[in-house]
């Protein structure tokens, strides 16, 4: 059962936040942050790899779905 | 679909654009703007306020062509990588007066933290005390999204709600061009007030300061450069990213200006400084921590309200609102009523902090 986050339309730093939040809970399996900028799919990106997870991206119709795994 | 490879999304390429924004700041005050003040967002700002003459302080009157330009650049990029996306909706009258405070903070110290780094880059040993505040502003502001705070969601908008402010500040843009702004003739009065002398007198050339201003506007959209973003994210979660542009920007600042003999180190006698040390560390604890519940630095949130942020561009215009408010109310610098409204805006801003905690953010 993967974990969902929707951190759309929300301002800097809090997608990462609630991304790392997801991250740090989960421990291991997948995680699914839904962010609607390019600027959140880096940010979100980065933190989730420097906590040794592994990251993919999806274009959606009106945003970004990264699957993170570990 | 793997992830995006993006040159500028690198730490090279924020490092190699934070060098060429301090590169870009120091040669600018080289070739007429004022000194220590080759770029700053909120001196900017509050020099188009003047010209505007939302205010009336003679020596800061100057329709700044950088500000429009980094918008317009910003706008242009976003274009360009189709990152342009109208959004608004995210409680934007209280972004409205944080913008207000985070400008009345900054011109008590005097200057935005671009300016900051500046000033210290120049040799003005005061911008310790205003970068102190500015990292004590920011760690309040991270304990308050550490709580939970939450301006809540921006939602999509029409195209007309993201058009506003890059139409606004193409505007001004080509009214600081091609309009009069100092004119001697009574019949062709000027529409914009023009400082004949202090910091509102000193200027680059027109056209240059445009085109660096657009290439910065540019550069800063793709890389996402923020000064209060660098702190933050090295305060919240040992981030060193963007915290490694803002040091390349110090370090380019600070050798070009040795070698352009910019650099005059001391407190006493800084240009457009003062030296009440109290009043440099609150007005900068005041402006770091609207800026970080904001989202961002000045410099950021026009880069923003470029790229279609409509929250962005209603603090960019709480900052304008902030300029004429502090000329007008002798609240800049270490001015009469300067310390009062460093303390009532940390008790404002640390309510809306507190008031907009949030446990659960709703999904939309």
């Amino acid at each position: 059962m993967s974990q969902n986050v929707d951190a759309r339309g929300l301002s800097c730093p809090q997608p990462v936040i609630l991304t790392r939040a997801a991250l740090q809970q989960a421990g291991s399996g997948e995680v699914i942050v839904t962010v609607d900028t390019m600027t959140q799919v880096h940010n979100c990106t980065r933190a989730a790899e420097k906590l040794g997870w592994q990251a993919a991206m999806q274009v959606k119709a009106d945003a970004f779905e990264l699957r993170f795994t570990k | 679909m793997k992830r995006p490879k993006d040159p500028f999304a690198t730490l090279v390429g924020i490092i190699i654009v934070g060098l060429l924004l301090g590169a870009a700041a120091a040669t600018l005050q080289k070739l007429g703007n004022p000194p220590n003040m080759g770029i700053c967002v909120a001196c900017f700002t509050r020099d188009i306020a003047g010209a505007l003459g939302w205010h009336r302080a003679a020596v800061v009157q100057y329709l700044r062509p950088e500000i429009p330009a980094f918008c317009l650049g910003a706008f242009l990029a976003a274009l360009l990588f189709r990152e342009f996306r109208p959004r608004t909706g995210s409680a934007p009258a209280v972004r409205f007066v944080l913008g207000m405070f985070a400008m009345i903070g900054a011109l008590v110290f005097l200057g935005c933290p671009w300016r900051a780094l500046l000033r210290l880059a120049g040799g003005d040993w005061n911008a310790l005390l205003g970068l102190a505040g500015l990292i004590v502003g920011i760690g309040v502001g991270v304990v308050f999204l550490r709580m939970g705070f939450s301006l809540g969601r921006s939602h999509p908008a029409r195209s007309v709600a993201g058009l506003a402010m890059p139409f606004v500040m193409l505007v001004l843009l080509l009214l600081a061009i091609f309009y009069p702004q100092v004119s001697a003739d009574p019949a062709k009065p000027a529409a914009l007030f023009r400082s004949t002398s202090g910091p509102g007198a000193a200027a680059a050339n027109i056209w240059l300061s445009t085109a660096v201003g657009l290439i910065i506007g540019f550069l800063a959209q793709r890389t996402r450069f923020c000064t209060v973003g660098g702190l933050r994210d090295v305060i919240l979660m040992r981030d060193f990213h963007l915290l490694s542009g803002v040091l390349g920007f110090l370090a380019a600042a600070f050798v070009l200006n040795q070698v352009f003999g910019q650099f005059n180190p001391g407190f006493a006698g800084q240009p457009a400084a003062h030296t009440n040390a109290l009043l440099n560390f609150g007005g900068m604890v005041l402006a770091g921590l609207s800026f970080t519940l904001a989202g961002g630095c000045p410099g950021r949130q026009v880069f923003l309200s470029g790229e279609g942020d409509g929250d962005a561009a209603i603090f960019v215009l709480g900052m304008l609102a902030g300029a004429a408010v502090s000329h007008n109310f002798l609240m800049v610098a270490d001015g009469p009523t300067a310390p009062h409204i460093v303390v009532a805006g940390l008790v404002i801003v640390c309510l809306i902090g507190l008031l907009g905690r949030e446990r659960f953010i709703p999904a939309r």
